[in-house]
């Protein structure tokens, strides 16, 4: 079923009467996403995009039993959204809000520990491009066109580069099981090394691209488990060559400020550990296609 | 968003960290003037600007009269302080600081981070202070001491006690410490600081714990709620492209190449630039013009990178998700007719109306260069510049 999403998941949205929640909500449901309400406090009772509009996360919860909820909330309003979504019981959240304090995820994060890893929600984001299982259902702000349903993962943080991914591989007839943004702020739901794991158990899923940046230790991290526990193939591209130390390059976490954290070093690492070096932001689709046919002869 | 060393001693000061007495200076006779308010038989000028190693490139100067103050605030003033933390434009002096001088006994080293890995607040020290601490790292990797901060709540007293027994004081100074450390983590959290570091913090012949220099780092994103932080902000210490960028609600980051760009989303704009390296050219900046771009903010964007003296082509990469080709192909002719580009353009549209979008480029009739792909954007964008700097150099 690939990861994270399919077409009977039930899905809310947080921050739906806005102008942004309310374009995103209709382009989602058009693309096929079992949408079933929304939430914007003091709305409670309307109806809007034809569907219910609830006051709390738990109302919602309760009358549509929705397992998965995405974020539209203004940045100093979002981490309590996501609190109110995990407290609720949501098992999905997708945070698409660009400019959330790091403070406020370090609460955020902080916070959902008090829930049991079972019963902990899994966030994705923020300052993501969202979630999308490609022909089933879509949790973001993507164009689903770009997306041939297949059997590649596809894990970034940025979103327009993840587009550049999917079209490159679409030209080559490459489908994709999952696309995830997990966002560029510095402190993130999500991790690669989470999403990674997700894609490793997927039976949907053969190989995996992993897009990352400059900036913080994720990717590396990503690329030493990988290296000790994954049997499929992890191909991967770091972005940020040209750009200098101590800059922040648009998103909040994309800035080299330790050592290990420049594109260059990253590649280091990544090699080392075994992953398959996309060399160029131009050679997406080559370096997945020659991936994915060495391993059919392989096996 | 960095902020002075005065304006971070202040904030400190506030919350219980000893600082020397001073005062900031904007002339020579000012800064004599605060020498007399100080009192006191030295003092040391400062030069303010964002950036660390400031001693070495002379912004720092130890002075004992009135005629040492200003001389070397005559030499400061109006000058450019180059370190290796500035780039080679360096950063201008417009404002000084003096303090009076202190009788060091020993120098530590005390810092705040946001640790990405383990998503707290950090706090490093090191009885090895006086150096950066990439160097303290790689010369006295044992003295570092480190403790995170459970955000739920706050940091303990007992962690901040332990940093001071770890850093080897005398009794007497565990208390102050204790006191310093507390209130650098409330300063910390209280403004949303990403960043804040205390090098040296001194123990002085007289027995007390004082905070020779700050510098910090505010959370860009939590400004809204800091108003006190954001009136600190110093345009002069800024990069004049960017700030013209930044006041037009444009994320741009001004590098040192010709070739200038304009993209949206922050991973493709760096993949386009390494794209460019890889073509053989130098980006001159990173633009990304974000979602939903109206012809308007596209044609800002250009004003941006052409304000730029060195860019010598543009290129134009938009993969449009929440964008609208059209839109974009709108404000690139709206850019031509109404600012002027006097440089090769090369664009390359992709997604959302990217049929619209090429009709419009192409029923303009302006000199546009089109490329479908990343490779090709890129390739025809570096030979572009090439072509335009050769005719240059033979004019």
């Amino acid at each position: 079923m690939a990861i994270l999403l399919n077409r009977s998941t039930r899905v809310i949205v947080q921050g739906f009467t806005g102008k942004i929640g309310s374009f995103h909500a209709d382009d989602m449901k058009r693309y096929g996403t079992k949408l079933v309400g929304g939430v914007t406090p003091g709305k409670g009772g309307q109806t809007h995009l034809g569907l219910p509009v609830f006051n709390t996360v738990k109302g919602a919860v309760r009358e549509t039993r929705a397992e998965a909820s995405i974020v539209f909330v203004p940045p100093p309003f979002a981490a309590d959204s996501i609190m109110e979504a995990a407290d609720a019981g949501i098992k999905l959240c997708v945070c698409i809000t660009d400019g959330i304090p790091s403070q406020d995820m370090m609460r955020v994060k902080r916070y959902m520990r008090r829930y049991r890893f079972e019963d902990r929600m899994r966030l994705v984001g923020p300052n993501c491009a969202g979630v999308i299982t490609p022909g089933q259902a879509l949790m973001g702000i993507m164009p689903g066109s770009i997306y041939l349903p297949g059997r590649v993962g596809i894990v970034g943080r940025s979103g327009t580069l993840g587009y550049e991914a999917a079209s490159q591989m679409k030209a080559l007839g490459i489908g994709v099981s999952t696309s995830v943004g997990i966002g560029g702020d510095p402190i993130n739901g999500s991790s690669f090394k989470d999403i990674l794991q997700l894609f490793e158990r997927d039976d949907d899923t053969d190989a995996v691209v992993m897009i990352g940046e400059i900036g913080g230790p994720q990717e590396a991290e990503a690329a030493i488990w990988a290296r000790d526990n994954m049997r499929k193939p992890l191909i991967a591209y770091i972005a940020g060559l040209s750009a200098p130390k101590g800059r922040r390059m648009g998103h909040a976490g994309a800035i080299i400020s330790a050592f290990g954290e420049s594109a260059q070093e990253k590649v280091e690492i990544l090699k080392e550990a075994g992953v398959v070096i996309v060399p160029t932001p131009a050679s997406f689709g080559e370096v997945v296609a020659d991936t994915l046919a060495r391993t059919k002869k392989a096996a | 968003m960095d902020i002075h060393e005065y304006q971070a001693k202040e904030l400190l000061a506030r919350h219980g960290v000893h600082v020397p007495r001073g005062g900031l200076a904007y002339s020579p006779e000012q800064a004599t003037y605060r020498a007399r308010e100080i009192g006191g038989a030295k003092w040391v000028l400062k030069a303010q600007v964002h950036s660390g190693a400031r001693g070495k490139a002379g912004g720092i100067k130890l002075c004992s009269n009135d005629e040492e103050i200003s001389n070397a605030a005559e030499a400061m003033l109006g000058r450019k302080l180059v370190t290796h933390q500035t780039g080679p434009r360096g950063k201008l002096i417009s404002r000084l600081y003096l303090e009076e001088a202190v009788d060091i006994a020993q120098e530590l080293y005390l810092g705040f981070v946001l640790d990405r890995k383990e998503e707290r607040v950090m706090i490093v020290a090191s009885a090895a202070g006086g150096m950066e601490i990439e160097e303290i790292a790689e010369t006295a990797p044992d003295s570092i001491i480190r403790a995170t901060v459970d955000p739920g709540v706050g940091m303990q007293r007992f962690q901040a006690r332990e940093i001071a027994f770890g850093l080897g004081l005398e009794d007497n100074l565990i208390g102050k410490a204790t006191e310093t450390i507390l209130g650098c983590y409330r300063v910390f959290r209280d403004y949303d600081a990403t960043m804040l570091e205390i090098n040296p913090l001194v123990v002085t012949r007289d027995g007390s714990l004082v905070a020779l220099d700050a510098k910090m780092s505010f959370d860009e994103n939590a400004l809204f709620r800091r108003p006190e932080i954001s009136e600190l902000r110093d345009k002069s210490q800024e990069d004049p492209r960017e700030t013209f960028a930044s006041d037009r609600g444009l994320s741009y980051v001004g590098l040192d190449g010709n070739i200038g760009c304009i993209i949206n989303g922050a991973g493709l704009a760096m993949a386009t630039m390494d794209m460019i390296k890889i073509a053989g050219g130098e980006p001159a900046n990173f633009l990304d013009i974000g979602g939903g771009a109206s012809p308007e903010r596209v044609a800002k964007s250009f004003r941006a990178v052409l304000g730029d003296k060195n860019v010598e082509a543009i290129l134009v990469n938009i993969f449009a998700g929440i964008n609208r080709c059209d839109w974009v192909a709108e404000g690139v002719i709206k850019a031509i007719r109404e600012v002027g580009v006097d440089v090769p353009l090369v664009v390359r549209l992709s997604g959302t109306k990217v049929e619209e979008g090429r009709k419009i480029l192409a029923d303009s009739g302006e000199a546009v260069i089109v490329a479908d792909t990343l490779a090709e954007a890129a390739e025809k964008a570096v030979a572009a510049w090439r072509e335009a700097t050769k005719n240059k150099k033979a004019a």
